[in-house]
């Protein structure tokens, strides 16, 4: 379980797969939903093995991943 | 990392308008981070440039002026000139700072006027719609260029942060990327260096970041990100010139 909680912003997402690619653990895939803007967002698939390392944080281009309290 | 999943302050929470993929908006949060943690922004100016860069008012919340086509270099000189106590910094792209304003480019860095200048190398005109412009690499296709660039008709690639290197009023050069993590992290620490450079008056400042164009290259964002790679083989990622640990060592 990461130390902090992440939330993704799915408004934000395109779908580009930055994120995805350079995930060390692969924690990340699409999911089957999409936003307002008709792209397929971004979504964890195995939470319990994010570590919270925050590369998706430095490549995504749209700031998708904060944590909780923002 | 303490900053890591913060959305930093000084970026609004409007979405972008940028392509999926388009390296902009990762260069427009650095930028945040970089005015946050140096606690400039309430006197922070920045000149927005025509290009996909045009709606930098938008997304960054500090004083933002919009320069005609080239001229941000020229509008960045006149504020500083006039109030010397702000941050000035221009956000320009690759057809807006090499191609209608060298001349206002190069002079403000001759000057060495006490301004920052970030410029987005993407290789094409990214809003007009993917034409060629003075850094395409050879043989690169463009709408304009469909065969490909050919040195012999369009000529070589300008390679803007060599020729600002040997100018006296430069004092920070430094050219960067975007496309790995190792880079994003190097490439704003070159940033801050770049402010911190005007914010201790020694000169221009210059930092040009290669970015990827995924809609006008025709690919799709991950092959886009691993083409940068291949920019950066004619454009080689250094520092250039940097006054300000030549000074401190």
């Amino acid at each position: 379980m990461p130390k902090i909680k992440i939330k993704i912003l799915e408004e934000r997402c395109k779908g580009c797969g930055l994120c995805i690619e350079f995930c060390p653990r692969k924690v990340l895939s699409f999911s089957g939903k999409r936003n307002l803007q008709g792209y397929r967002v971004v979504a964890f698939n195995d939470f319990e093995r994010c570590n919270a390392c925050g590369i998706c944080f430095l490549m995504c281009p749209e700031v998708v991943f904060v944590c909780e309290e923002e | 990392m303490p900053e890591a999943f913060r959305f930093p302050k000084s970026l609004k929470k409007t979405l972008f308008h940028y392509c999926p993929g388009c390296h902009h908006s990762i260069i427009h949060r650095l930028l945040c981070e970089v005015i946050d943690e140096l606690g400039i922004r309430e006197k922070t100016v920045g000149i927005a440039s025509i290009g996909c860069s045009c709606f930098l008012y938008f997304y960054i919340d500090v004083d933002i002026v919009e320069a005609p086509h080239g001229r941000s270099c020229s509008a960045g000189t006149g504020i500083k000139r006039a109030r010397p106590d702000l941050v000035v910094f221009t956000y320009q792209g690759d057809g807006d700072f090499a191609a209608i304003g060298l001349g206002d480019s190069l002079h403000a860095a001759s000057r060495g006027e006490n301004i920052t200048a970030i410029m987005i190398n993407n290789t094409v005109y990214g809003m007009t719609g993917g034409q060629v412009s003075p850094t395409t690499l050879p043989h690169q296709k463009t709408t304009t260029t469909p065969y490909g660039r050919d040195p012999k008709r369009e000529g070589y690639p300008l390679k803007v942060a060599e020729i600002l290197a040997g100018f006296e009023g430069v004092a920070f050069c430094a050219r960067t990327a975007v496309n790995t993590p190792k880079r994003v992290i190097q490439a704003k620490k070159l940033l801050k260096r770049a402010f911190e450079t005007q914010l201790e008056g020694l000169g221009f400042s210059y930092i040009e970041f290669l970015s990827a164009c995924p809609v006008n290259w025709k690919m799709d964002p991950l092959s886009a990100t691993r083409y940068v790679d291949k920019l950066a083989e004619t454009f080689p990622i250094k520092v250039f010139k940097d006054r300000l640990s030549e000074g401190k060592t």
